[in-house]
Formats: structure tokens, C-alpha cells, sequence
């Protein structure tokens, strides 16, 4: 177990140095720093001077040593788009996206997985060719029209719930949190619905599709022949051997929702991670796009990882050597 | 019905709804054993052994049902119950146990807890109690140690011990009938003979009665005390082991115990086997019009095949040196270490090796077959892997026709050796391309090597070897799927007689197959050996069907040759313990008065 | 099994499962109907379409935001309204299908041609050539595919030079959104190689001394193709998804060539004015398109997964 995971840990390792190094490929070579920095007005002396207190005339390699040096201290550089320190724009506008992203999960799971386990066990059944159905829909609308469905009804047919922004927020500390105010709670509402609607989606077809195999496995066969009582069956054996993989899924969905903000975030106007992001994209702010590109691969990785090691954790033949037959 | 029936089946008819209509598979069978006896159920495949043993434990899958007849258990009707009423029958009252333990079980919980919980299903008792029922009952079914291993997970036990943790599990409850489907079929000959005996043991203690489902005859022979004999859905015998295995009275029977290969004596052929080709097709309502339905290729006829065969044996043996001793395959010492897990990343994840084979030395005459017998994990197929040169050996030398038989690494792609050496592999499902017709299937190896160009006469060429190996020419229109196991394993001869080889490996051909047809298959084998002076390397767990078709013996375990005899000799007196070890577990029916021996 | 008393189409029909399973699955005819129907209307846009969108000349600005033609305001030239810059909508969305039709089977063939082919190679040579496809494959899947496709967008603007960014457009979204989808495809045909290279059909190939090539293409390739076709359909899916949403957030398609997702965007700004077909016809055009093409997927996984049957 241990070869697992330094195996898996070299592997988080490689592709973090990989992306790191397209961030760092994006930043020196797309576009122009210098060009991005100064006025028209700057001399070509000036500019080269520049070039070179910034080092851009050293050898590529101590270039990319210098990035690595920067990423690992959390210096990100500079924004070309509004000159703010990249750092400082990320650490204020992280709780949105955090906060967003948790709720939306929260509701993904919390309906996914146990409709998931209805429609494996009911395979005929009104409510579950409805719920089936429903789940079909939701991986099909584009989260961005999920949410234009949900403004217009819930914001400006019925007028109940603000349409765009994050409403009242109290500050924590460094973090504006959007949970003590119903203000905030009206305004993360729809948001976290839109978000969480597609990933709610995924995670009920995934835990209906391992389930259903696993039903069907000889070891289930074995407990009903043993007259194991069928809600024992269900949800104490299919059940755990489900999730093992469902794990793995639910990891990787965390960081579909971090990623899916982006949309959401432009709909509603959150001004989060994802709005950041775009708004780069928009203007080619280099720093601020590679400096997103190194934090959600940083966040996949981990999350992978610890997805990994839980695995190790959860399942036995990982953890104990076995016999083989 | 008297007093100690417990189960008494009568007429039972079970149906099944498919997409092509309602299909009968069992029907009108009526069968019942006595408390304290085990009932043999046997058949071959499409008998519907397992459909009988599903139907008495309400089990059948949602598109079956029970059409007619009855099973009563001990004065109560079976077959009207609705679900819940038989969930409650399953475990307390009869039980059943599955062929594979390997996958029986559930992996991620601990057996102990498997065991409690099964336990405290159906008995008021708290869990400290469950508990110590559950050690005494895995000692009871030979686990050692079992206050330790109680808390071990399934995978953490050995093949043998995972199918004992298994009968554990189906016993704890105390039923009063168990059916056991194919128990021992997943498991080596050795730890069959030990499963068995603990049924046999179990059964005379606590006076349960068991069907014991199989395809085997030598572990009816062993175990039952009646038995049952099933073709195609219906009963074709019934009675007294000794008596309908002994001296049957039906057809068939007779035709299957004629087939079943021997210990005692070795025989020239199967003799008053199943020789009807449409023996092996599944169904009862099959068109004999697709068997031999007069589809003929202009000048394609098995004695074409026959002739061109006949040619290449005479040019290779032209070719050969008068003086050469006739071994025509050599194996020296040879060793290969499998699953080195190279580097994984950057040195991590390394394994050590397995040593599949260790210095394993052997020779194969000419013209004649050579069995490779062992137990699974004996290195036996690492051995053919090796000759075809699928796997490199670490050390030693192969001899092919007096010239060095390079590792597969250097072989090169068109070595002479890729032709005149064949491999016929043991699952007859995934050795044919199943996108490919017959024909094009056929044709691969005739136009790989050469053998023909001109499409018309690959064609007549393919024709003819199909009506060799006893298949209708217009096999060549179909797809592989459309046959029978035993229908595949003929093209798959077929294709490897087309290279014209001079050595067939044969890879537990006949493994995977029914007893009828394997017999056919083993004919056929010879047939073609003494024909054409084909030499063979049969590979099989089977001691019996290496006494019928070997002319010496090889006993591989663990990677080491343990001993290399003539058939003759070997049978008569082996002398390493091992193989006396093996020849004493491997079921024999030499237990049946009057045996139908010719 | 059965007798041989059938007409050919009865027995294509019963021996061909993916045929018969299809036909007696409404659900299935249904969407491939609807399916085909988009493909048809994307591909006679031109011809069936009233009015060009794309022609600037053609558009008067006196006709914008004129909604359907049953309502009183209406204009019977436009059967459902008009936008913004006075572009009839019925012709917006068929050329819109057009487009995002066009962009995800591009991208989705990139995809797959790029993603089995280094499936094929990693699954059968093994070994290192096997590690390194599977560590790139590790990169790809550290960023999301939004992300990517964003990435590759935002760098193609950085790079090219302005004119030409827009007309390279279709290029860039077609290696965007194919590079976030190629995984799947390598993915799946590794695996599948995998379990074909043990059977023993292959190894017959291989003893017998064929060329890896040709026992790639002739014998493991044919066999593979079935669950591949269910990561194409769903991916295209996804890929139209992907495309609607690029344009939707202002980087996907060039402005005076509307998808289906420009105008949605176009019509959220009006809203709240009160326009509601602006963005309820391409959002229901967008929406009934990827249902299909989802259910089909659906349908081909049901046929394809030996468990679920």
C-alpha cells in the first residue's frame, strides 16, 4: 500500500510540474509583459531596460525556475488588466466561489445520491421513469439556461429572488460569507440550484448505473439465498459496495462545480473565481489566466489524491495482501 | 412420499418469456431426496440443472416462472409463494451455494460479520452468541485457526477455504435442504475431493438433504446417493447411482457414460458416444435442415483437405533428416519468471517475479501426443505461451525439429516455426474473431501462409477442411456466434490445420466443453493424428482425458516437472508422490458395478 | 435457435440485437427522429431558411425586436420574431443549428481520431509508450473541459492576430473543445484494446506473426467500435453544450455569425424588457437537440453494457 501512494503522489507531483510549466509557457510567450505594462509613449531603451530588470532575458530555464520559485510561495504577480496584485483579487474573491460551489454540492448530493439508489432498486415505476426522465433533461440544458429558466420565473415573473450579485454579505475575518443573512441565503439560492442541477444530474445516473451492476453481482444473489432481509440487502451491502466507486465520481464532481461556476457565476453575476477567470479571458490578462490554470489543477490533484487514498482506505483488498486463489 | 422426504418435486414445469416467444426449459420433471442423502442433478449445458435448482429457491430471474407442477418441502407447497413468504423459506429452511467463491462473497465485509449477520436473520440470539456459532461452524467446515480468521476478508482465503467459508455461510443457519450449483467446478482436483468430503460429512451429520448440481460424473459418482440425469429440459433417468450410471437403461445415458473418459484402461476411441453432430446445438426444437442442408463449394470434399494434408506431410518428412530420433520437439531446462513489474514509476510499484517454470525438461516424439497434466498455477499454459512464443523464457532452450526455436521476443514475424507449430486455445468464445464469418476466419491463416491466392481456391480449400472436422460446408456463411462450444473448437482445429502444421498444442481444448462433446472432440484429435502424423501437446487438469488421448505423461506443480513418463507406465505405478497424490483425488468411476467399459 | 421458415428481414431483425432493441424501443425512434431531423435542418439551412442572417445587407434595422407572427404586433414575415439587429430568428436558429451542429461533430471527430488512436497505441504496446499517453491523459483531466476550451481560446487570442481570429474561429473552437474531449475516447479504447489484446482470437493473430498494424485494424478495432460509438454520442453532446456555452459567454463563435448559444446571450439582455422569444426559441432549439442526441447515447450504452441488461 505504501508503493500506491508514492505511486500516486509522483503522479500528483508530474502533472502539477507539467501544468506549471504551461502556466508558465502561457506567461512568457502569449503575449508580450512589457507591451502589456507600459504606455505607448515608453522608449524601446526604457522598455528593453525593463525587459531586463523583470529578467526576461535570462535563459528559459531560470525563467521557469523563478515561476516554480514564485508559484510555491503564492506569489502570483500582477493582474495586466487592473494592475492588483493576483493574489489579493483570488483571496477576496474565493469565498464566493467556495461558498457557491459547497452549497451546490451539498444539494447534488444530498438528492443524487439517494435518487440514485431508488431508481436502481424500483427499475418500473411511475416515480422512477419521472425521476429518470427529469435526470435526462438535466444533463441536456445547458447550465447557463437553467439558470436564464430560473431568473425569469423566480426574478422577474414572480420577483421573489435578486437576480444577480451576492447580496448581503458579513464579514469573517478575511471571509465575506454569504450564510447570515437571508439576503444571502435569496441570493445564493438560485445560483446553487443552477450549478448544482447538472452535477445532481451526473452523480444520480452514476450511482444508478454502479448500483444497478452491482445488483446483479453473485454476491447479492448468495445474501438473498440466505434470506437477508432486502433493506439490509440494499442498503447495507449493494449499497457500500456502491459508493466505493461512487467516491471516486463524487471527487471528481467538486471540481466539476468549481469549473461549471464559471457559467454560473457570468448569469448571475457572482462575482467569484469563475467571473475573475472570464474577464481574463476577455482582456487576455496572461497572469491571471495561468495563475487560475496552476489553482484548479492544484485542486483536481488533491482532490484525486485524497479520493485515491480513501479508496485505499475504504476497500480491503487494497489495504490487506490477499491470498489470491 | 415417505417419511423422511424432504423435498418432493413433481411435474415441474418452468417457462421462460423471451423476445422470441415463451420458452419452455424444463419440463414434467419430478425428483426427491430423502433427509440425510445427496441427489445428483446432471446434464450437460441447456439441461437445466440450474433452472430446477433456481425454481425451488424462488430465485428464478423476473422473465421465469413456474408454469406447472409442484415442489413441496417436507408437507409444504413451494410453488405458489410469493416473494416474501419464500424470503422467508431462503436460509432457515433450504439454502444454496454457487459455483464461483471467489465472487460469492462480498469483498469489502469482514466474513465474521457476513456470518453474524446471517445468523441473527433468523434466530433471536444477541451477537456475542452469533458470534461463537459462527467460529464453531467454521471449524466445522475445516477452517483452521477460526477465532482468528473469523475477522478476515474474503480475499485474505485461498480458493478452497473461500467455498468452505461459503458452505459456512449456507449451513449457519441450519436449513434443512441445501442445493449446491456446480460447487467444486472453480476448484482444483485435490481441494474438490476435500469439498466434497465435507458435504458428504456434513450431510450424514446433521442429516440435511442436498442436490448436488453438476456436469461432472466422477463427482456424482462420489457423492450421490441417487441421481437424476437431464437433457434438454426433461428427465431422461432417475434412480440409484450405482444402477443408472452402472447399467443404464436410456440411450443417452448410456451414450454419456460412454463418453465420460477413464482411468482404468485406454482406449483406441469413445466408442458408442453421441455422434450426432446436432447432439451439441442447444434445444430441443432445432432444424436439422441447418446441419446438413446440402450447401456444397464446387470440388470442396473432406478427402481434398484430406489429400493436401497427406502432401505436406510427405514433403515435410522428405525434407527431414532419415536420421533424426524422432524427437521432434525439445524442451531444456527451461524457466520462465512472469509479472517482474518493470519500474512502474521511477522504480516504485517494482514486484518480484513468479517463477511460472523452473528448469523443465521434456521431449515430444514424432507422430505422437504428449499430455501436460497439473493442477491451475502449474505453469502448463506458461509452457505452450512459451513454445508459440507468446512469452519469453528467462533461461533454457526449446528445440524445434532438431533447429533452436528462438525466444517469441527475436522471433521473427515470419519464422518458419509460426506454421508448422499451432495452438487451439481452451475457450472456444474468444479464440474466434466473432466479427468475422467462418470463411474469413478460415481463410486468414490460408492466405497469411501463403497456401493459396486465387479466391475460389482458398475457397474450395476451406470448404473442404470444414467437412473434415465434421462440419456442414455452409458453415462458412456464418458467424461464430451462431455455433455451439464444440462447433467453435472444430473451426478452431480447422484454422490450424489449415497452416499445415506439423505440432498441434492443444490448451485444455476440450476443457470448457460437455462431456459428449468433448469425447467427440478427443476422437477427433486422433483421428486426425493418426491420418495425418500430426504430433500433439495436450494440455489438460484432466488425469482421465490424458489416460485417453496421451502417449506419455508430464506432471508439471508450481513450475516444476515432477515426473515424465509413458501413458502405460504412469497409470500403472507413478512414482513421484505428487502424481500419486493427484492420480488418488482425481474422482474415479471405477466405484460403478458393471461398468459400461467396452 | 431458431428455424430457418423466416424472411431475411425477419431474421435481421431478430438476429441483429442492436436492430431489434432499437425498433421496439419508441423512446429511440423518437429521438433518432428528432435527431435527424436537426441534421436535415442544419444541412438545408441555406436552402430552406427565408431569409441569410449572416447578410448584413439583408437586415434592416427597422424590423428589430418584432416578436412572433400570431401576436398583434407581429410580422408574418417572421414567423417567430426577430432580434436586436433585425435578423428573422427562424432563419437565426437554423443556420444557429447549422453551426453547432458543424462544431461539435468537428470537434468530436478530432477527438475521437486523436483520443483512439492513442487509446489503440497505449492499450496495445504497453509499457512506456502506455505511461506517457496515460500521464498526458492525467494532465487533461487536472482541467475541466470548460477550462480547456476557455484556455485554448483565450491563448488563440493572444496569439493571433486580430483580423484573422475571427475567421480561424471555427478552427479554434473545433481543437478547443476536441482537446477537452479526446480523454474519453483514449480512455475507453485503452481499456477495450486491453481486454481484446487477452483474448485468445488476438493471440492466434499474433502467433500466427501478423503485423501489430494489421491485427490492430482487422481484428481489434472492429471489435471495439461499440462502446466507443456511446462515448461519441454522449461526447457530441457534450461538444454542442460545450460550443453553446463558449458562445454564450462571448468567446466561442464571431459575433456576426450567431450559434444557437450567441443568441441566447443576445436574448438574456432582454429579458427583462419583455422580448421573451429571443430566448426561449434557441433555448428550446438548443435544449431538444442535446436531449436527443443524449438519448440515443443512453439507448446505444443500454445495448452496448453486457451488465445492465
Amino acid at each position: 500500500m505504501t508503493a500506491f501512494i508514492a505511486r500516486r503522489l509522483l503522479q500528483a507531483v508530474f502533472v502539477m510540474l507539467v501544468v506549471s510549466l504551461i502556466a508558465f509557457a502561457l506567461f512568457r510567450f502569449v503575449g508580450d509583459p512589457v507591451a502589456q505594462m507600459v504606455g505607448q509613449e515608453t522608449s524601446l531603451a526604457d522598455q528593453a531596460r525593463l525587459r531586463a530588470s523583470m529578467g526576461l532575458d535570462d535563459p528559459v530555464l531560470v525563467q521557469y525556475g523563478r515561476f516554480l520559485q514564485r508559484l510555491v510561495t503564492a506569489d502570483f504577480g500582477y493582474s495586466y488588466r487592473t494592475r492588483q496584485a493576483i493574489t489579493e483579487m483570488i483571496l477576496s474573491r474565493a469565498p464566493a466561489t467556495i461558498e457557491l460551489g459547497f452549497v451546490s454540492l451539498l444539494v447534488s448530493l444530498i438528492i443524487g445520491v439517494p435518487a440514485g439508489i431508488y431508481t436502481a432498486i424500483r427499475k418500473h415505476g411511475v416515480l422512477a421513469n419521472a425521476i429518470l426522465i427529469l435526470t435526462l433533461v438535466g444533463i441536456s440544458v445547458p447550465t447557463f439556461v437553467i439558470g436564464i429558466g430560473l431568473i425569469t420565473v423566480f426574478g422577474v415573473q414572480l420577483g421573489w429572488l435578486p437576480t444577480f450579485g451576492r447580496g448581503d454579505t458579513v464579514a469573517l475575518g478575511g471571509w465575506n460569507t454569504n450564510f447570515l443573512t437571508l439576503d444571502g441565503w435569496r441570493s445564493i439560492l438560485m445560483p446553487a440550484l443552477t450549478l448544482g442541477v447538472y452535477q445532481l444530474t451526473l452523480t444520480m445516473r452514476l450511482v444508478r448505473a454502479e448500483m444497478q451492476g452491482v445488483l446483479k453481482s453473485d454476491f447479492i444473489r448468495f445474501a438473498r439465498a440466505r434470506g437477508i432481509d432486502y433493506s439490509s440487502l440494499y442498503l447495507n451491502h449493494a449499497l457500500r459496495n456502491t459508493l466505493v466507486p461512487v467516491i471516486t465520481i463524487v471527487g471528481l464532481q467538486f471540481g466539476g462545480v468549481i469549473a461549471f461556476s464559471i457559467v454560473t457565476e457570468a448569469v448571475f453575476q457572482w462575482p467569484g473565481l469563475g467571473l475573475l477567470f472570464l474577464d481574463s479571458i476577455r482582456y487576455v490578462d496572461i497572469p491571471v489566466m495561468s495563475t487560475y490554470l496552476v489553482l484548479i489543477a492544484l485542486m483536481f490533484v488533491t482532490i484525486n489524491l485524497l479520493v485515491d487514498l480513501s479508496y485505499a482506505l475504504i476497500d480491503p483488498r487494497v489495504r490487506l495482501p490477499g491470498k489470491g486463489s | 412420499m415417505t417419511a423422511d422426504t424432504l423435498l418432493e418435486v413433481r411435474g415441474l414445469t418452468v417457462s421462460f418469456t423471451t423476445r422470441f416467444g415463451e420458452f419452455t426449459a424444463v419440463e414434467g420433471i419430478d425428483l426427491s431426496v430423502a433427509a440425510g442423502s445427496i441427489h445428483g442433478l446432471v446434464g450437460e449445458s441447456g439441461a437445466g440443472k440450474s433452472t430446477i435448482g433456481a425454481a425451488i429457491m424462488g430465485l428464478l430471474p423476473t422473465s421465469g416462472r413456474i408454469a406447472a407442477g409442484s415442489v413441496t418441502l417436507a408437507g409444504l407447497p413451494l410453488q405458489d409463494l410469493d416473494d416474501a413468504a419464500w424470503h422467508r423459506l431462503r436460509g432457515s429452511r433450504v439454502s444454496m451455494i454457487f459455483q464461483d467463491p471467489q465472487t460469492s462473497l462480498n469483498p469489502l465485509i469482514r466474513i465474521g460479520d457476513q456470518l453474524v449477520e446471517t445468523i441473527r436473520q433468523h434466530a433471536d440470539i444477541d451477537e456475542d452468541d452469533a458470534r461463537r456459532r459462527a467460529i464453531a461452524l467454521l471449524d466445522e467446515t475445516g477452517i483452521h485457526d477460526a477465532a482468528t480468521r473469523i475477522d478476515d476478508y474474503p480475499h485474505q482465503f485461498s480458493g478452497g477455504m473461500r467455498q468452505r467459508v461459503v458452505i459456512a455461510l449456507a449451513l449457519c443457519t441450519d436449513p434443512e435442504l441445501i442445493i449446491a450449483d456446480e460447487p467444486t467446478t472453480a476448484l482444483d482436483v485435490a481441494v474438490q475431493q476435500q469439498i466434497l468430503d465435507l458435504l458428504k460429512r456434513l450431510v450424514a451429520e446433521r442429516q440435511i438433504g442436498v442436490i448436488l448440481i453438476t456436469h461432472d460424473i466422477g463427482v456424482i459418482v462420489e457423492t450421490s446417493d441417487r441421481v437424476t440425469v437431464l437433457r434438454h429440459g426433461r428427465v431422461v433417468e432417475s434412480g440409484p447411482t450405482q444402477r443408472v450410471l452402472g447399467s443404464p437403461a436410456a440411450d443417452y445415458t448410456r451414450a454419456l457414460m460412454a463418453a465420460v473418459p477413464r482411468m482404468e484402461t485406454r482406449l483406441p476411441r469413445f466408442r458408442g458416444i453421441l455422434d450426432d453432430v446436432s447432439a451439441d446445438l442447444a434445444g430441443p426444437d432445432v432444424r436439422q435442415a441447418s446441419v446438413a442442408d446440402g450447401f456444397r463449394v464446387t470440388g470442396a470434399s473432406a478427402e481434398l483437405a484430406s489429400d493436401w494434408l497427406l502432401r505436406a506431410r510427405d514433403d515435410a518428412g522428405a525434407a527431414h533428416d532419415v536420421t533424426r530420433d524422432g524427437a521432434l520437439l525439445e524442451i531444456d531446462e527451461l524457466s520462465v519468471t512472469f509479472g517482474a513489474r518493470g519500474g512502474g514509476w521511477f522504480g516504485i510499484g517494482r514486484r518480484d517475479g513468479v517463477q511460472a517454470l523452473r528448469n523443465v525438461t521434456l521431449s515430444l516424439a514424432a507422430g505422437t501426443t504428449l499430455g501436460v497434466v497439473g493442477e491451475s498455477g502449474s505453469g502448463k499454459s506458461t509452457l505452450a505461451k512459451a513454445i508459440t512464443g507468446l512469452v519469453d523464457p528467462s533461461s533454457g532452450a526449446m528445440r524445434f525439429d532438431a533447429a533452436t526455436l528462438p525466444p517469441g521476443g527475436t522471433r521473427r514475424r515470419d519464422h518458419a516455426s509460426r506454421r508448422r507449430i499451432q495452438l487451439i486455445f481452451q475457450d472456444p468464445y474468444a479464440s474466434l474473431d466473432s466479427r468475422f464469418t467462418v470463411e474469413r476466419i478460415l481463410a486468414e491463416p490460408v492466405r497469411h501462409y501463403g497456401h493459396a491466392t486465387n479466391r475460389s481456391e482458398v475457397r474450395r480449400l476451406v470448404a473442404s477442411m470444414l467437412e473434415l472436422v465434421e462440419m456442414p460446408q455452409s458453415a462458412l456463411r456464418k458467424y461464430p456466434h451462431q455455433f455451439s462450444g464444440g462447433q467453435r473448437q472444430r473451426v478452431a482445429v480447422a484454422r490450424a490445420l489449415l497452416a499445415r502444421p506439423e505440432l498441434l498444442i492443444a490448451d485444455e481444448p476440450t476443457s470448457a466443453l460437455d462431456v459428449s462433446v468433448q469425447a467427440q472432440i478427443l476422437n477427433l484429435l486422433r483421428d486426425l493424428q493418426d491420418s495425418f502424423g500430426l504430433s500433439m501437446l495436450f494440455i489438460s487438469h484432466d488425469l482421465a482425458v490424458v489416460r485417453q488421448i496421451a502417449d506419455t505423461v508430464a506432471v508439471l506443480k508450481d513450475g516444476d516437472l515432477v515426473e515424465f513418463a509413458p501413458n502405460e507406465r504412469f497409470f500403472a505405478a507413478a512414482e513421484a508422490p505428487y502424481s500419486r497424490y493427484l492420480l488418488s483425488e482425481t474422482p474415479s468411476l471405477a466405484g460403478l458395478d458393471g461398468g459400461t467399459v467396452h | 435457435m431458431l428455424s430457418g421458415t423466416w424472411s431475411r428481414w425477419q431474421r435481421f431483425r431478430v438476429d441483429n440485437e442492436l436492430a431489434h432493441l432499437f425498433l421496439h424501443s419508441p423512446v429511440a425512434i423518437v429521438s433518432a427522429l428528432v435527431a435527424t431531423l436537426a441534421v436535415l435542418a442544419a444541412l438545408l439551412a441555406p436552402v430552406i431558411s427565408p431569409f441569410d442572417p449572416y447578410d448584413i445587407g439583408g437586415i434592416d434595422l427597422l424590423d428589430s425586436l418584432l416578436p412572433p407572427a400570431w401576436t398583434p404586433e407581429g410580422d408574418a414575415r417572421f414567423p417567430i420574431g426577430t432580434d436586436d439587429q433585425g435578423r428573422d430568428l427562424y432563419s437565426a436558429i437554423l443556420y444557429g443549428l447549422r453551426l453547432s451542429l458543424l462544431v461539435g461533430v468537428l470537434s468530436v471527430s478530432f477527438a475521437a481520431l486523436l483520443g483512439v488512436t492513442l487509446g489503440l497505441i497505449a492499450g496495445w504496446f504497453g509499457g512506456w509508450v502506455d505511461a506517457l499517453v496515460m500521464r498526458i491523459a492525467d494532465v487533461q483531466l487536472a482541467l475541466p473541459a470548460i477550462l480547456t476550451a476557455l484556455l485554448v481560446d483565450g491563448i488563440a487570442r493572444g496569439i493571433l492576430p486580430d483580423g484573422s481570429h475571427d475567421r480561424l474561429m471555427l478552427v479554434v473552437l473545433t481543437v478547443a473543445i476536441g482537446l477537452s474531449l479526446w480523454v474519453d475516447f483514449a480512455r475507453t479504447a485503452r481499456a477495450s484494446t486491453l481486454v481484446e489484446k487477452r483474448k485468445e482470437y488476438v493471440q492466434a493473430a499474433i502467433i500466427m506473426g501478423m503485423h501489430p498494424l494489421k491485427i490492430l485494424t482487422r481484428h481489434v478495432l472492429p471489435n471495439i467500435l461499440g462502446p466507443l460509438l456511446v462515448i461519441l454520442t454522449i461526447d457530441l453532446a457534450v461538444a454542442i453544450l460545450l460550443e453553446a456555452t463558449l458562445s454564450f459567454l462571448g468567446v466561442g463563435v464571431p459575433p456576426n455569425q450567431p450559434s444557437l448559444g450567441t443568441l441566447i446571450e443576445i436574448g438574456t439582455g432582454y429579458l427583462f424588457s419583455g422580448e421573451w422569444w429571443i430566448v426561449l426559441f434557441p433555448a428550446l432549439a438548443l435544449v431538444t437537440l442535446i436531449v436527443s442526441v443524449n438519448v440515443l447515447g443512453d439507448f446505444l450504452r443500454d445495448v452496448f453494457d453486457p451488465r445492465l441488461r
